[in-house]
Formats: structure tokens, C-alpha cells, sequence
């Protein structure tokens, strides 16, 4: 915890659970998808089923979905700007069973065709718990700077890109890895200590059996 | 630092012979690894959107999404201008913390501080102590390091959310560190800051969250006025000399064993207090539907 936990974030209201952790929400789904999105379903479940209007927790979600950051005046017209852009939103509220009460679940489909899907929880203070991508289960809370690294399970592919890490000097904190399948597509959910640059990531891209690579930043 | 006891940050800025925010500026920066500098720009930067925000939030014609509040603010502000019973210095302090509030719940740009239900306090107080010629920015910036750190005492020690410990540790918590924040801008010693800080929590101990319709707009709004009142009040029972019987830490303590004794009606949830008034229960329907 540090000064900006206490006096911040800085953030678009009213709510850090309902309105900044639902965008950081929706920017997960947008940073998965890697593309503007054209369509979005999302799913909301709980106490975001009953009270996002008052909230403004689908505004924050489509914000997110767009690209936006929790403190981006753009937010309170991010529906009209959707719109605008192109991208159909579609709201159901549906409970999932055994999940927080702030949780959505955001399908997103891309202009070339790509889809991504993201369920995750906004548990307080804009902090979020990001729960499954694109059916694989993970848990991670956004606090950390945090690399999802998409691969084929293949063998030295979790070397190969830790070694990277290593050389670049990036510490990690926490490492988990959902492998649904034996040899199919996996996903390395990589926590890390300080900032990650573009050159690193852009060069984790480019390895054998590595599909994508998004970081997540903390707030 | 920890930052795990309000009485020991006081020791070390005494021993050390600074003040709390400049000790807590080199420690926070050396943690961040950033420079003085750096940190310092940080919080000056979140000082400028809290005055951005009180300047939007007197709009008289500013409503929330949910069309339950908006336009008290400028109220206030007019009022103030006869004086008003508490002064017209107090009554636009609080003007100010309900203009950050109602821009919050506005969709507005805010920080929260601690928490976005809280976030009028602090610019009810220090942004006010500045707005008012009563201090500099550099003073202001660093009143809000003091803030900080107090906060940091009591999310560790205690909880800051409402969902945990009730309103007591939002606006409770807002008022204890914009109350420490007031005595070093007085020119206070460590010591007073932590005694005002006390004497804040003291006054909004066992405050539940019964926030109507589950939105963050009533009574939230205007807590964050009272908060302002109480920091003020206490930050000049400390001046005066005024000590706390109950040392700052056990307060703290206090806070965190009332919160954890809360049922969970009043922690939140819409369950119990206003939220479940005849009228609380009529506003929800009429915002969501019965």
C-alpha cells in the first residue's frame, strides 16, 4: 500500500466498485480482444444487476471496453460514443451461480471477426478479480502489474519467456498458469513488481509458441 | 515505514524534528522508487482535480445519474455569502465537500479519498484552507501527504470501505485524516495532528453505511459535510491543547472492533438504517423499479 492507495485513484464517479472497477473490467475484455470491439454482450450478475444504472456501472463498462482509463470524462457519454463508433452493447442480467455480487461477464467480438470473453469481479476500491478468459480459469486481482502471456502448451515456452523476464530484470510476483487441455492453448497469468516496457513485450510476442501478450496495468 | 501506528509516525517525525508530511514524502518516494519530487508532483496533481471538482460540483444545475441529488452545493454557496450561523468560512468548507460529493455522484472526476464516498472531505478542508488564502499549494499539497498517512494507519489497522466497517471508516476515517491534515497546516506539532486525528475518529465512531437505493448519494453527501465540521472541530481542540484520553492507535482499534460488531444490514448492503425508511425504500423504487 503505498500515499496513492489512500489519496486516489483518481477516478470518475460514484462508485470505485461500481464505476472504476467496471471500467478496469471492461478494459481487461478490450486489452484480451486486442482490437476495437464491434459488438459487446455483457452479463451482470448481483448487486451489478440490481444497481448499475444508478451507478452508471454500463456506462463504465462500455467505457472500458473502448480503451478508456476509470478517470476519463468520456465515460458518462460512453454509450452515445459506442454508438457512434460502431460498437453494439447488448445488457443482460442474469445471476451466476457462486460468483461475487459485482460480477460481469463481457463477450466481445472484433471487426476482423476475433472474440474475447472475460468474467471478473469488481471487489472494492476499483480493485477487480478477473476470474476467466476465454474459458480458461484465472485469478488475479489487477493491484500488480500483471502479463497474460497466451501460448501453445508446449515444452520451454514458460522458460523461454521467464527467461526474458529475467533479462530485463522484471521481477515476478505471483505465477499461475491454466492449462485447460494437455498441448492445446494455455495462458500464463504473470504478477511483476515495477513496470514492464513495450520492448519487452514486443519481444515476449515473438516467441515460439506464444499467441499474445497483454499487460494489464495496476491502477 | 509500516505505517501500522499513527503515534509512531509522530515519534519518528519529532525525533526526527520534521513534520509528518516531510517524513513521509522521503519515505514514500524511497518506497516508490521515485524522486521527492515525483511524489510530491503526484499529489499536487490530485490536489488539482479536487479543485477542479469543487468548482464543478457548485454548478446549481448539476444532478446525479439517478436524479436523487444535486444543486445543495450551490446552495450552500450563496447562503454563505450572509455569514450563515457557523461562519461563512465553515459553511463554504462544507459547501465545498458537497460539491465534490454531488460531482461524484454526477459522474464527475474525483479522488477518493480515502474512498469515492468519502472524497468531499478533504477538499471540504484543505482545498477550503487554500481556496481561502489560509495556506499556500506546497502546504496544501503536503497536508494531503499527512492525510495519506493517517489513512494508511487506519486501512492497515482497521478498514477503510463501507462494506467492512461502515460509514465510520469512510467518512470517519476522511474526517481523521483531513483533522491531522488541519493541525500541521496551523502549524501543530505531530503530536496535536495525531491527538486531532483521535478526536475525529472519536466523533464519528459506530456512523453506519445505509446508503439509500445502494447509491453513493444519500446520506453520503452530506456525511461528507459533517465530516468537514468534525475535522475542524477537532484539528481546534487539538490547537487548544486538547489531548485525546484514548490514544490515537486504540482508537483506530476501536474503530476496526465497532466495525467488525456492525451487523451486515448496516455495512452496505441497503439492508438496514435509511436505506429501509418508508422514504429511502420510495426513492429506490422510484430510481429502479419496484
Amino acid at each position: 500500500m503505498n500515499l496513492f492507495d489512500i489519496i486516489g485513484p483518481v477516478m470518475i464517479g460514484p462508485s470505485s466498485s461500481h464505476t472504476a472497477g467496471a471500467v478496469r473490467l471492461g478494459r481487461v475484455a478490450w486489452k484480451i480482444l486486442g482490437e476495437p470491439a464491434v459488438q459487446a454482450e455483457i452479463c451482470l450478475s448481483g448487486s451489478f444487476a440490481q444497481t448499475y444504472r444508478g451507478h452508471g456501472t454500463d456506462k463504465a463498462l462500455v467505457a472500458g471496453i473502448m480503451g478508456m482509463h476509470s478517470d476519463d470524462e468520456g465515460i458518462r457519454s460512453s454509450l452515445e460514443l459506442a454508438r457512434q463508433r460502431g460498437l453494439e452493447v447488448a445488457f443482460r442480467q442474469q445471476d451466476i451461480p457462486g460468483a461475487h455480487p459485482n460480477t460481469a461477464r463481457i463477450a466481445v467480438t472484433g471487426a476482423s471477426g476475433a472474440k474475447a470473453v472475460v468474467q471478473g469481479a469488481s471487489v472494492g476500491g476499483g480493485n477487480i478479480l478477473i476470474t476467466e478468459i476465454n474459458g480458461m480459469t484465472v485469478s488475479f486481482t489487477g493491484q500488480y502489474n500483471t502479463l497474460l502471456v497466451l501460448h501453445y502448451d508446449k515444452p520451454g515456452t514458460i522458460a523461454a519467456v521467464t527467461n526474458f523476464m529475467a533479462y530485463s530484470e522484471v521481477n515476478i510476483g505471483n505465477f499461475r498458469l491454466s492449462r485447460p487441455k494437455r498441448g492445446g492453448e494455455a495462458l500464463m497469468t504473470i504478477e511483476v513488481d515495477g513496470d514492464v516496457s513495450d520492448a519487452l513485450i514486443a519481444s515476449l510476442r515473438i516467441l515460439p509458441n506464444v499467441i499474445n501478450v497483454v499487460l494489464i496495468r495496476a491502477i | 515505514m509500516e505505517y501500522t501506528s499513527v503515534s509512531g509516525l509522530c515519534r519518528e517525525a519529532e525525533e526526527q524534528g520534521k513534520t509528518i508530511s516531510a517524513l513521509v514524502l522521503a519515505d514514500q518516494a524511497q518506497q516508490m522508487e521515485l524522486t521527492r519530487e515525483e511524489v510530491y508532483d503526484r499529489m499536487a496533481q490530485r490536489l488539482q482535480v479536487m479543485r477542479q471538482a469543487v468548482q464543478a460540483g457548485v454548478d446549481p444545475a448539476l444532478r446525479s445519474t439517478s436524479g436523487l441529488t444535486g444543486g445543495d452545493a450551490a446552495k450552500l454557496m450563496d447562503y454563505a455569502q450572509s455569514g450563515g450561523l457557523s461562519g461563512s468560512f465553515l459553511t463554504r468548507s462544507i459547501a465545498r465537500a458537497v460539491a465534490v460529493a454531488e460531482y461524484n455522484a454526477a459522474m464527475g472526476k474525483v479522488v477518493a479519498a480515502p474512498t469515492a464516498g468519502s472524497c468531499g472531505t478533504l477538499p471540504g478542508t484543505v482545498v477550503s484552507m487554500l481556496e481561502e488564502g489560509l495556506c499556500g499549494e506546497e502546504a496544501a499539497v503536503m497536508a494531503l501527504v499527512t492525510a495519506g498517512a493517517s489513512g494508511m494507519v487506519i486501512a492497515q489497522k482497521a478498514c477503510i470501505a463501507g462494506a467492512q466497517g461502515g460509514c465510520q471508516a469512510e467518512c470517519g476515517s476522511a474526517a481523521a485524516m483531513a483533522a491531522a491534515a488541519l493541525v500541521e497546516l496551523k502549524g501543530g506539532s505531530p503530536t496535536q495532528a495525531a491527538h486531532a486525528c483521535a478526536m475525529a475518529l472519536k466523533n464519528q465512531m459506530g456512523l453506519v453505511c445505509d446508503p439509500v437505493a445502494g447509491l453513493v448519494e444519500i446520506p453520503c453527501i452530506k456525511r461528507n459535510a459533517g465530516g468537514v465540521s468534525i475535522a475542524f472541530t477537532a484539528a481546534d481542540m487539538a490547537l487548544a491543547g486538547v489531548e485525546s484520553k484514548i490514544p490515537v492507535d486504540e482508537c483506530i482499534q476501536a474503530m476496526a472492533a465497532v466495525g467488525d460488531a456492525m451487523a451486515p444490514s448496516l455495512k452496505e448492503t441497503a439492508q438496514g438504517g435509511l436505506a429501509v425508511t418508508p422514504t429511502g425504500l420510495r426513492l429506490k423504487e422510484q430510481v429502479f423499479g419496484s
